[in-house]
């Protein structure tokens, strides 16, 4: 295909518009309200207690379903590519229903399954651990919705790297283990990297099945998201949500940061 | 020693080996020689444990080791493709056997330099095997394999992705190396030349059968069957038989051509036929004809031979073999 000069031009700017209006423009305009009374109002904003008890929540519910994910999605990924699993197709559609089904259908679903009427919902009178309603139900709403990205980021790298190196490895008498540390992980390195990424930016981000399952107290039950629903809607606290959301962004920001940061350290080792 | 009897491996419909047994002698360079889909990859990967037979027996050093893991039988595995580690430098490779056993790291050190030094890649220690040319690389994975002392060293087409030159000189050094060393050597190829060039011994498979095994010389001189003669080397057809081109003496004299051949007992006769082409090869010269009845076969001839005889196109010769395919007849002296 041959294009003219102003074709090309025209098609530049499309594609600039585009990502400019649909992406930048909506973050540059929350970035900009939220600075633009002064860096003291957007930290006083941010050091309310419900603002830092919402940070903590939403850190606390990365820091669990993070390496849950890690754990799950190495070993699904390492079944779906390296054994000859029965069912395989099955498990690829499982894995994926995540991205299929939407959130709030995973809220009703965890409450249908753990609440009071539910399925489960005799826990709570058994052993008094709460999961609607409490961070259980959150922590499972949040790796419901999370568990895609890992499988999907190492599976294709492990396809890539190929079993050489592993039955190298075995050969020189690695044992399984040692296998895995030594070549299968710094091998998938990249593809974890991503995937973590990803869980996290999506694990802070969640706020669909979070908000069916949290009691959404204000200082209790709030994660990030929930507080910058709950002050533009119930509080009309404009400027408290712009704020709230800068820092579930620096947050998914820092994330990638010092990811790429560890890797490349570990690499130049 | 390495013992494999009554192997068995399929895949699904297909039958990579069929009832293989072999024995392969210590200290020696043999060679799994035979097509693509032969079963030779297949026979040196269950030998290495990378492959589970169905049924059969493999034996390492006279020790039954079919339901060893690779990590217990005492070998020394090379990739076709390398397989190098690529997030470990040159150094780190190599050490990757002496480190997982856990052995002391001045005593590594030492063995690796000195590995990387017999394999022509001192002062590589250091690079990634990205910055390695393919040469280099499988040169380090064959120090690698080395390091851990092996009882066994099988090789998968270790010079099958490289270029020729690269792959001529490899195998030269490879050859040279094993005389140093002396460990016992199993190479897996596709390529004749090089099997003839370097192994003491030669396995020839055939779709999952062992068609004949023996050292380079005799299997090219009395091949135990049609599939051989034709893998080793090139044949042409004379009277429905097969021979080596260089088998083939041409004269234009029929009654002289029938007395020389009745002296070769079991001999395909005297075929009449047309000169098609003359080409050079260099020292060489090939001769291709075309009978009466349309088959066409190539004689080739040195040049001095070719020189005398100034042989011209479309003119009438007659050729027959010297020596005919068949390993019960007495070699008559080669006759020019």
């Amino acid at each position: 295909m041959t294009t003219t000069r102003r074709s090309r031009l025209t098609l530049r700017v499309l594609a600039l518009t585009y990502v400019l209006g649909l992406l930048a423009l909506p973050i540059l305009v929350i970035l900009y309200r939220t600075f633009e009374p002064g860096i003291g109002t957007f930290l006083e904003s941010i050091r309310t207690p419900a603002a830092i008890s919402a940070l903590n929540l939403s850190l606390t519910i990365v820091a669990i379903v993070v390496p849950l994910n890690v754990v799950f999605g190495v070993v699904t990924a390492i079944a779906l590519v390296r054994w000859r699993v029965p069912g395989r197709g099955i498990i690829q559609a499982i894995v994926d229903l995540p991205f299929a089904v939407s959130p709030i259908v995973v809220g009703v679903s965890l409450i249908m399954l753990w609440g009071a009427s539910g399925w489960f919902g005799g826990l709570e009178g058994s052993t008094g651990i709460r999961v609607i309603f409490g961070l259980p139900g959150m922590v499972l709403a949040t790796l419901f919705v999370t568990l895609p990205f890992v499988v999907r980021e190492v599976e294709p790298v492990l396809h890539e790297v190929g079993i050489d190196q592993e039955q190298a490895a075995s050969t020189l008498g690695a044992s399984a283990w040692q296998t895995f540390w030594r070549i299968t992980v710094p091998a998938i390195r990249w593809g974890l990297t991503y995937g973590v990424v990803l869980t996290v930016a999506r694990a802070l981000g969640e706020f669909g099945a979070v908000i069916m399952v949290s009691s959404g107290f204000p200082g209790v039950s709030q994660t990030l998201t929930l507080l910058v629903h709950s002050r533009y809607i119930d509080d009309h606290n404009t400027y408290g949500a712009y704020a709230a959301a800068t820092l579930l962004m620096a947050l998914a920001i820092a994330t990638l940061l010092l990811m790429t940061l560890l890797d490349r350290k570990r690499s130049t080792r | 020693m390495i013992t494999v009897s009554h192997a068995h491996k399929n895949y699904g419909d297909f039958a990579a080996l069929d009832d293989v047994s072999l024995e392969i002698p210590s200290g020696a360079l043999t060679a799994l020689l035979g097509p693509s889909g032969s079963g030779k990859s297949t026979l040196l990967r269950s030998i290495a444990g990378l492959e589970a037979l169905d049924s059969g027996i493999v034996s390492i050093g006279g020790v039954d080791v079919t339901r060893e893991p690779p990590q217990k039988r005492g070998i020394g595995f090379v990739f076709q493709h390398y397989a190098a580690f690529k997030h470990m430098t040159v150094r780190d490779n190599v050490a990757f056997g002496l480190t997982v056993r856990k052995r002391p790291k001045a005593e590594v050190r030492r063995k690796v330099d000195e590995l990387l030094e017999i394999v022509g890649l001192d002062g590589f220690q250091h690079r990634y095997p990205a910055q390695l040319s393919g040469g280099q690389r499988q040169r380090m994975a064959l120090a690698r394999a080395l390091a851990v002392d092996p009882q066994v060293l099988l090789l998968d087409e270790p010079f099958g992705a490289l270029d020729a030159k690269v792959r001529a000189d490899l195998r030269r050094w490879l050859r040279r190396l094993h005389n140093e060393v002396h460990v016992t050597t199993v190479l897996v190829t596709h390529d004749q030349e090089e099997a003839l060039d370097i192994a003491d011994s030669i396995a020839v498979l055939n779709k999952g059968r062992i068609e004949q095994v023996g050292d380079p010389v005799s299997l090219y001189e009395r091949p135990a069957n049609d599939f051989v003669m034709s893998f080793l080397g090139s044949v042409a057809k004379l009277g429905g038989q097969l021979v080596r081109p260089h088998d083939i003496v041409l004269e234009r004299d029929r009654t002289a051509a029938l007395a020389a051949d009745a002296l070769v007992p079991g001999s395909p006769g005297v075929v009449e036929a047309v000169v098609e082409r003359v080409v050079r090869l260099g020292f060489e010269v090939r001769v291709e004809l075309r009978t009466e009845s349309g088959d066409r076969f190539a004689a080739q001839v040195t040049r001095t031979e070719a020189d005398r005889a100034r042989f011209e196109r479309d003119e009438t010769v007659y050729a027959r073999a010297v020596r005919p395919a068949d390993e019960d007849s007495p070699q008559p002296a080669l006759a020019i």
